[in-house]
């Protein structure tokens, strides 16, 4: 039949598809699922596709933010405004225990303000709510190790992922059962690309945080990168002056641990030209990652998302 | 992130929306890469990304601090260091895992399933080839064909996959030898005949060099065939889709307000259009579409693979795991199938053992009531055996606790396939792919049935909709009923030519040419017209999974006949066409001299004399031939033909 022919799907399409796919397998065959809203790009992006997988009916599920108590401010007001608009549920999560013990990255370093904030966090919050499966956001081409990660990740009673002893995942036909304590963490996006998520945004004109926007912003380089001073508790350091740069950022996460970059770039597709042209790779930015080329590896062992 | 090198990369901002857009538009390939450890898959895969322009420059400074450490090149930098994702694997030099990567060309998105080649991970492969199109088969060429590479092109046919990109790889280390990649091709067909068939292409490489990886290899004049990225761009997939078999499984019931009740989903195959006509399973109900509800907007169909919303005419009781089809096109509704397994637990497969069958949106008890063989993955013999360990792959007899509804693998990968999963470690121990034995469970009559037991359906690999898409028509077989004389032959000669000369392929089959070979053991008694029929019958079914479409020009009197003609070549296919000429008009015509004959008594048993002819009552199309010109019959049945979609018009 000629008309068949007519019936593609584009790459952009597929992706989509496949994702609402898997978000719905998730909230039709789990008890209580929770999506992780960490306000970056790719979460605004799986929100959308949670808004799609079930309309006309709102998302099944609440959206639940690990606060770190060192978020960029921009990024809880964008929070805050988001689930006013789509209306969503929102969860706010923050790890009480490093917060009486003064958690901090400047004073406890970023690796173990990083661990109790956000990983020790996280795994409180699912604790607490009894969630059996948990969205994220990542991607298999922000790292070489998530590569390797399935879509659905089973996580024992520790939250703790084993590269070893994952079930192996045929078709789209994915495996939800859990004992009682156990957990699936749950990547909808796993098959997209940077551009794709780029793409995305700029189609369907999903809002962002302004953050990814370059803009004049107050700023001291630090160890070779821009640290935004995003409030008054950013201790300087002897010769440190905060100056205004036009910059912007590639990914957010811990204003103290997220290094801008100068950039002129203020709208989707300039930020998509620049993206290609200094092919220098999304986690960079982030200064937890820069010890050594393992480290995501091990993050995740211990229940690092 | 990068298209290929030749791309200059866009500087406005309309270039870079253009860029983007053209990114989104294009479409995608799901390949998997396979070979014995040491092939160079890693290495393959590296040179592709790198190449292409895929690698990013810090990861390209850890990759060269990291070939220091744990390279097995001398050369600048080692590709593989490049994929090979996890620190354990990495210190023991292999790939224990199904990684997943990502590229781009102009031309089209990519994503690699890169799976392990050692021998202990034939899951891994399973996995990685469920979700893709077309397999990299990798062979060094110091080697030849070896055990892993056969167990490695078996799987991939297993599970539906019908390209097959055969690398020979390391042709450096052999000097590039033309001698020697036609020995190795030789010897990959000789083995590759017992699979089942595949479109097959050989490529001589060197993933370390970069020969015909990427651009075709100056090293290697005498090869033409180009490069393999450049077969990668260009192997057309899309027909591989079923879009004949509407299956819809419901996933999930929204329900915002009481006046909205939706069916969320995702088409598996076929067409599913607003105001069709739908029956749910198991249930049977029949009721409409009332529309088909997206983010976006309604939209008046979907195909696959579409995620849309389903709202029906009435209030049916409907909740995940039914199956929304069409009346007239239902899969299996069983609680009984027969499957290949590839095991993938280390806790051997338990007969009569109690699991979960998880298959479309379904998740239910089930138990494998029996091994009947396993492969030798060496040989591809069927032996007999007890259980299946880890990464042996065997057929299986399984009973679901509860109805579902399914499709043979080979014609609906989508609803052919199933996980098995263990009730007490919720391991996800096995993946099955569902065997046709639509005649078996459906025989025609008694005698239908095979006399030999021996005797199984081979799944054909060129599927259904390749063949339509080749030949641009649906097949069906237009079953041309009436008196002797009527105009039978005449219509469906005019019919062939007027069909073949807008370039359809037809085929007509005769009752007199069929008496003189196939059934010339026939008279025309009552039973053996009925065989007479029977056999016609199969033929035609066979030249329409053929692609062709079929006329038949037999008085086929009886109406039994006709309707187990019917149920032989598939109330999809089969067009009855009651060409009403009455007894008078014929006897007139009487162009064999065959009515004097029996009128006289020299011939017994002649329809319409001395035997029934029993008229169609429902047939698809009535031609009265009195009235009309011939031209004008065909062009009624071809106009019908155009109705019912199974032409273009």
């Amino acid at each position: 039949m000629c008309n068949m022919i007519t019936y593609n799907f584009s790459h952009l399409q597929q992706l989509e598809a496949e994702s609402i796919f898997i978000i719905r397998e998730v909230a039709a065959s789990f008890d209580k699922p929770v999506m992780l809203y960490s306000i970056g790009k790719d979460s605004s992006v799986m929100l959308r596709l949670a808004q799609k997988a079930f309309h006309p009916a709102p998302i099944p599920f609440p959206l639940m933010h690990v606060d770190t108590t060192f978020k960029f401010k921009e990024m809880i007001a964008f929070r805050e405004r988001m689930a006013k608009e789509v209306g969503f549920e929102l969860l706010v999560w923050i790890n009480q225990d490093g917060v009486t013990r003064g958690m901090n990255p400047f004073d406890f370093g970023s690796e173990e303000h990083t661990r109790v904030m956000k990983t020790d966090g996280l795994k409180q919050a699912l604790d607490h709510y009894g969630f059996d499966a948990a969205y994220g956001g990542a991607r298999r081409d922000e790292e070489k190790s998530r590569a390797k990660e399935r879509i659905y990740s089973f996580r024992d009673r520790f939250h703790q992922w084993d590269p070893k002893n994952q079930r192996p995942e045929l078709w789209n036909l994915y495996n939800n059962r859990v004992h009682k304590g156990e957990s699936i963490r749950v990547f909808p996006l796993s098959n997209w690309t940077e551009l794709d998520i780029w793409l995305y945004i700029m189609q369907e004109e999903i809002p962002i945080v302004p953050l990814y926007y370059a803009a004049e912003r107050e700023v001291v380089e630090r160890d070779g990168n821009l640290i935004m001073v995003d409030d008054d508790r950013l201790p300087l350091e002897p010769g440190e002056t905060p100056q205004r740069k036009r910059v912007r950022f590639r990914t957010l996460g811990c204003y103290p641990l997220t290094g801008a970059i100068e950039s002129d770039a203020d709208t989707v597709p300039k930020i998509v030209q620049e993206m290609l042209l200094t092919k220098t790779s999304e986690r960079q930015g982030r200064v937890i990652d820069a010890d050594k080329s393992a480290s995501m590896e091990e993050k995740k062992r211990e229940g690092y998302f | 992130m990068l298209d290929s090198p030749n791309t200059p990369l866009p500087t406005t901002e309309a270039e870079v929306i253009e860029y983007l857009q053209r990114h989104g538009a294009k479409d995608m390939l799901r390949f998997l890469t396979a070979g014995s450890v040491d092939d160079g898959k890693s290495t393959l895969i590296g040179r592709l990304l790198y190449d292409s322009k895929m690698i990013y420059e810090d990861q390209l400074a850890a990759v060269m601090e990291d070939s220091a450490v744990h390279g097995t090149t001398d050369t600048d930098f080692d590709p593989a260091l490049l994929t090979d994702g996890l620190k354990a694997e990495r210190e023991q030099g292999i790939t224990i895992d199904v990684a997943y990567r990502y590229f781009s060309t102009d031309k089209r998105n990519f994503i690699i399933a890169d799976t392990p080649g050692h021998e202990q991970y034939t899951r891994n492969m399973a996995t990685g080839a469920s979700t893709c199109d077309l397999a990299v088969i990798l062979v060094d060429a110091r080697h030849g064909v070896l055990e892993q590479t056969r167990r490695h092109s078996f799987i991939a046919s297993l599970l539906g996959i019908r390209h097959l990109a055969v690398c020979i790889n390391k042709m450096d280390l052999v000097d590039y030898s033309q001698e020697v990649f036609e020995r190795i091709c030789l010897e990959y067909q000789g083995f590759a005949a017992k699979l089942e068939d595949i479109d097959m292409h050989f490529i001589p490489i060197s993933a370390l060099r970069g020969d015909n990886v990427v651009d075709p290899s100056e090293n290697m004049p005498w090869f033409q065939g180009g490069s393999l990225l450049y077969y990668l761009e260009t192997v057309p997939v899309s027909t591989d889709r079923n879009l004949i078999d509407m299956r819809f499984p419901v996933q999930y019931v929204v329900r915002p307000d009481l006046n909205y009740r939706g069916y969320c989903g995702t088409v598996a195959s076929g067409i599913l259009r607003k105001g069709n006509e739908v029956t749910v399973l198991p249930s049977g109900r029949q009721t409409r579409v009332v529309s088909l509800t997206t983010f976006e907007g309604e939209v008046e169909e979907a195909f696959p693979p579409m995620a849309v919303t389903v709202t029906l005419e009435d209030e049916v009781d409907i909740s995940r795991g039914d199956m929304i089809v069409h009346p007239n096109n239902r899969p299996h509704v069983a609680q009984d199938f027969e499957a290949i397994v590839v095991w993938m637990n280390d806790d051997p497969l338990e007969v009569n053992g109690s699991y979960l069958v998880k298959s479309t949106t379904n998740m239910v008890p089930a138990t494998v009531t029996s091994l009947q063989y396993r492969f030798d993955i060496n040989s591809l013999h069927r032996v007999d055996s007890e259980t299946l360990h880890a990464n042996e792959i065997g057929r299986v007899c399984v009973s679901t606790h509860r109805q579902i509804c399914f499709d043979a693998y080979g014609r609906n990968r989508s609803t052919g396939c199933f996980i098995i999963v263990d009730r007490n470690t919720n391991a996800t121990v096995g993946a099955g792919m569902i065997l046709d034995r639509e005649k078996t469970a459906q025989p025609v009559d008694s005698t239908a049935e095979p006399k030999s037991t021996h005797i199984r359906r081979e799944a054909s690999g060129v599927s259904v909709n390749e063949r339509e898409a080749l030949l641009n028509q649906k097949p069906a077989t237009l079953w041309l009923t009436g008196l002797s004389g009527s105009g039978k032959s005449t219509i469906a000669r005019d019919l062939e030519r007027s069909l073949f000369d807008r370039g359809q392929a037809c085929f007509i089959l005769d009752g007199d040419n069929i008496r003189h070979g196939l059934n010339r053991d026939l008279g025309f008694n009552a039973s053996d017209r009925t065989e007479n029929i029977r056999r016609v019958s199969e033929v035609a079914a066979l030249l329409n999974h053929a692609g062709l479409i079929v006329i038949t020009s037999f008085i086929s009197p009886y109406r039994e006949d006709r309707a187990k003609a019917r149920e032989i070549i598939g109330h999809d296919r089969f067009v009855e066409v009651h060409v009403d000429t009455p007894l008078e008009v014929c006897e007139t015509r009487d162009p064999k001299g065959l009515y004097k004959k029996a009128r006289a008594g020299e011939i017994a048993q002649f329809t319409g004399i001395d035997a029934p002819y029993e008229a169609p009552e429902n047939p698809e199309l009535t031609l009265k031939t009195a009235d009309m010109k011939i031209a004008e019959s065909t062009a009624q049945i071809v106009a019908y033909l155009e109705e019912q979609g199974l032409l273009s018009s």
